[in-house]
């Protein structure tokens, strides 16, 4: 059992001896205060629960008479005709762009935002630990637009030789093959921005549970004549190894949402572009698309279309975001 | 990072670190204790390796957190040591002329965001005393699930969400106030957490010591409870009005720039930092340029100041234990 | 102003986990009643059960009466709020609320409970103060927090606090548990000093406590391991000590168990 989950050692150690903080305890009475206060907190929390559902019931109720009238397959086409009579548009360019682009920042920022984790829970010095957690954390509090306002006129004229030098020595490869986008609004530079931009996140929650890691845990290895970086891999990544999943899903669940930096730095593909699979053609995401089109939004039918494709993209970071959530719970249960 | 995780997969680390791993033991078959010597050193520099390996993980991600505060405040500070950035706005000011300032943008920034905090405090906290306070049983469980979505919810999505609902569904036009609602809806989850976290900090004891002086439930959370996790509530709100101060996404959507000052959240149109930012990013001409970097520096400036905020106040407004 | 505590056959529940089972006693006012008993034997759980705190517990619930005077606590109509204003409780650790002063902490029942004045909030505290036997000790520093006194300070002002809102009973939930000999002393001693006003029920681990301050001593036991946790006997603190009726009693006190 421990072997799959990761968390042999949580299992093993007995909790504070302090009861567990009562969450909800049974003091409510029927006084009038009580009635008031406990209810209003209640109706926050269900008006939680309903801000949600309406959340998906308006954009499926507002989508469902533009797909009705779509003469092209939703989920299969490339086009993107919203208007007129005879509307065709689907959504795989916008998912293809939209999934690889998360999938390269995930591939960059799981290991170095883990990384940076252990360096701050295992390696840092005391006086530096600190000051390093709330610098990564700074990059989380820069706004998105910035990001994308420094990846277009700062660093993309940086990156641009370097995705050139790929292309002359590996185009042979599809994936990194040339396209007729050049500059830097590549699916591949995105990639890359998301990665900076999700990294804190991966970093955060990654180094929170690496730092719960049992003294006697780390200890016992040392013990056992183990180096640092053996003591971290017996004890410390197996332990955190739940943390750091649901830490990637939120990370997975932000880049394929992000929105403006994405919009800002992407090269959009004209209409009926040669596919190419290279991870250095253009494209759009959900997001991007939609941005890239607020202002046409004129009719229920344009809206429509772009508000399915907003649809797809809840549903999408839904179920990332719910798999964070299990795996997370998953944990407790076996922490407790 | 994965050049040492290969490394460290060679064959050589302590028994008694596997079974305290909780790893399968067939994953590594069991082998005869090193030799003295050489592997010992072969173990000591992947020791090494990992270190290196860290602490250049640390730079890396330092480069662009450097990179980008260096690129905005080189380009920005020019133009907010002038006066009038603070003064004018951009009212009658193209793209190639110099001159005017930010002032219409920065307020939208300040009132779109103070209202969406006015909105999202009251409910976000209270949802967080339910959580804490008094939910037990599917319901609780269901708000938690709820909140989490809401935390995920793409900001786009959240502007397309009440784009449906106050444009197309009641026909309202796009003003500031429909902006506010769709921030208000990635603020919620922000407050909701940090309170959540905070209310959980506070000891049950002081729980039960109001309740045996026979206070009742509500005045012991309003009393008691909620002033001993004040100041974490607030870090948590100074954060959360960041993160909707930067917010561009939705702003698209619903709330046009416009070039002059405006106050009225319900009608016309209502400027705000990244809207400004965003209208001109295409810009080539370099008046225009210069307005994008410094109104940059401006959001950054004002975010930055909310997390310092924000901190400080976790630091020296905590109670002394 | 004190009063008399009757139970019969209270049975104690943790949602179906029966706690402690038919217990069956009277508690004297203006004297000191002492609980004693292995750990786990439900001594504590009893003793929440006299100002419904038990039931602040999710999925506490007792079946049975508990009579103050001729008022039944469980009654149907009793507001549990007003059973703790009767019924005031000092717990194990002190416990004073952080964001208060020493002042506020004291006044603190009084005002979350609606009462105003300033003439007659100074009067209470400084008379509970006084009778908690820590006035001369914070009286120049009444504005300070009431977190910066030492463990043994805290808990009289958690005993002023408790006495300010003028219960009729003070229930005792080990109160000298965390604190050093000397500290446990002056409890001790204010704890001699407040019978005269006030039923006092003190929940103890520590037998020489019982048999110091106590009048009676009732003494708590587990039958088995897992079995509800019931009461063995109740009497004077004399008689238990030096002759108790039951053989467990006997062997607890000589330490052949617990």
């Amino acid at each position: 059992m421990a072997t799959v989950t990761g968390v042999s050692v949580a299992d093993e150690v007995p909790g504070p001896p302090e009861r567990s903080p009562l969450s909800a305890d049974g003091a409510g009475t029927r006084r009038l205060g009580d009635r008031l206060f406990g209810g209003a907190a209640q109706g926050a929390g269900i008006l939680v629960i309903a801000l949600v559902t309406l959340v998906g019931l308006f954009l499926l109720w507002q989508a469902v008479p533009a797909l009705a009238r779509n003469e092209a397959g939703f989920l299969t086409s490339r086009e993107w005709t919203v208007s007129g009579d005879h509307p065709r548009f689907g959504i795989v360019e916008l998912l293809w762009t939209t999934v690889v682009s998360s999938l390269i920042a995930m591939a960059i920022a799981v290991p170095v935002g883990v990384a940076v984790a252990l360096f701050i829970t295992q390696y840092a010095p005391r006086w530096l630990a600190k000051p390093a957690a709330n610098l990564v954390d700074l990059l989380a509090a820069v706004p998105s637009i910035i990001y994308g306002l420094w990846g277009l006129r700062t660093f993309g004229p940086k990156y641009e030789p370097v995705q050139t030098f790929l292309q002359d020595k590996l185009g042979a490869f599809p994936l990194l093959s040339k396209t007729s986008v050049s500059g830097s609004g590549t699916v591949m530079f995105i990639g890359i921005v998301l990665a900076i931009m999700v990294l804190p996140i991966v970093t955060a929650l990654s180094r929170e549970v690496f730092a719960q890691t049992p003294v006697a845990h780390k200890e016992g290895a040392l013990a056992l004549g183990a180096t640092r970086w053996e003591m971290i891999r017996t004890a410390v990544l197996p332990f955190g190894r739940p943390g750091v999943i649901s830490a990637s899903m939120l990370a997975l669940g932000r880049a394929l949402g992000e929105t403006i930096a994405v919009t800002i730095i992407v090269s959009t593909l004209a209409d009926q572009t040669v596919w190419s699979w290279s991870l250095f053609n253009g494209g759009e995401t959900f997001a991007s698309r939609i941005a890239n089109n607020a202002q046409e939004f004129d009719s229920p039918q344009k809206a429509g279309a772009f508000i399915a494709a907003g649809l797809v993209l809840f549903i999408l970071t839904f179920i990332v975001n719910a798999v964070a959530r299990i795996v997370i719970e998953r944990r407790k249960a076996f922490s407790e | 990072m994965s050049a040492a995780d290969t490394a460290a997969r060679a064959p050589s680390a302590p028994s008694g670190g596997q079974s305290s791993s909780g790893r399968p033991a067939g994953g590594r078959p069991a082998e005869p204790p090193p030799a003295l010597g050489h592997p010992a050193r072969v173990r000591e520099a992947r020791d090494l390796l990992a270190s290196v390996v860290m602490w250049a993980a640390f730079a890396l991600a330092l480069i662009p957190l450097v990179w980008i505060l260096w690129t905005v405040v080189s380009k920005g500070y020019h133009l907010l040591s002038e006066g009038q950035w603070w003064t004018n706005s951009q009212k009658g000011i193209t793209s190639r002329r110099e001159g005017g300032g930010a002032v219409h943008a920065i307020q939208g920034t300040l009132v779109q965001g103070l209202t969406t905090a006015l909105i999202s405090v009251p409910i976000g906290v209270m949802t967080a005393i339910y959580l804490v306070e008094y939910g037990r049983g599917r319901l609780a469980k269901a708000v938690s699930f709820m909140v989490d979505i809401l935390t995920g919810i793409p900001s786009i999505v959240a502007g397309l969400f009440v784009y449906a609902v106050w444009v197309t569904t009641f026909h309202f036009q796009r003003v500031g106030f429909a902006v506010c609602l769709s921030l208000v809806l990635l603020m919620i989850p922000v407050i909701v957490r940090s309170t959540e976290e905070m209310l959980k900090l506070v000891p049950n004891e002081l729980r039960e010591a109001s309740y045996a002086l026979g206070v009742p439930k509500w005045k012991t959370i309003f009393k008691i409870v909620l002033p001993t996790a004040f100041s974490g509530i607030v870090t948590g709100i100074l954060l959360g009005l960041a993160r909707v101060m930067g917010e561009t996404a939705p702003l698209l959507i619903l709330g046009p720039y416009s070039k002059s000052i405006a106050t009225d959240l319900f009608s016309g149109y209502m400027a705000t930092l990244p809207t400004m930012i965003n209208q001109d990013r295409t810009e080539s001409l370099q008046p225009a340029v210069d307005r994008v970097w410094a109104a940059a520096l401006t959001l950054i400036l004002l975010v930055l100041l909310l997390n310092v905020a924000g901190r400080l106040v976790a630091r020296f407004g905590s109670v002394k234990k | 102003m004190a009063k008399r505590i009757d139970v019969s056959d209270l049975n104690v529940y943790y949602g179906a986990f029966k706690a402690v089972e038919g217990v069956t006693m009277t508690v004297e006012p203006r004297s000191v009643t002492a609980f004693i008993g292995p750990s786990g034997c439900g001594k504590s759980t009893f003793l929440r059960t006299l100002n419904r705190m038990h039931e602040v517990i999710p999925g506490g619930r007792v079946e049975g009466k508990v009579m103050l005077d001729d008022q039944d606590l469980y009654a149907s109509g009793v507001d549990p709020v007003a059973v703790r204003r009767t019924v005031g409780m000092v717990f194990q650790r002190p416990n004073p609320f952080p964001t208060m002063s020493i002042y506020d902490n004291v006044a603190a029942g009084l005002k979350l409970n609606g009462l105003k004045g300033k003439k007659k909030l100074d009067d209470v505290v400084e008379k509970s103060l006084k009778g908690a036997n820590l006035w001369n000790e914070v009286k120049d520093r009444l504005n300070k927090p009431g977190a910066g006194l030492s463990g043994g300070q805290q808990q009289r002002l958690c005993i002023a606090r408790a006495i300010a809102v003028e219960p009729q009973v003070l229930l005792m939930d080990e109160p000298c548990s965390a604190l050093d000999p000397i500290s446990t002393l002056a409890i001790e001693d204010l704890i001699g000093e407040l019978k005269s006003k006030y039923t006092i029920v003190i929940v103890t681990h520590n037998m020489q406590q019982a048999a110091r301050v106590s009048d009676r001593t009732a003494f708590f036991n587990l039958a088995a391991t897992g079995k509800p946790g019931q009461l063995v006997e109740v009497d004077d603190t004399q008689r238990i000590f030096n002759n108790p009726s039951v053989k467990a009693t006997e062997d607890y006190i000589s330490g052949r168990f617990g």
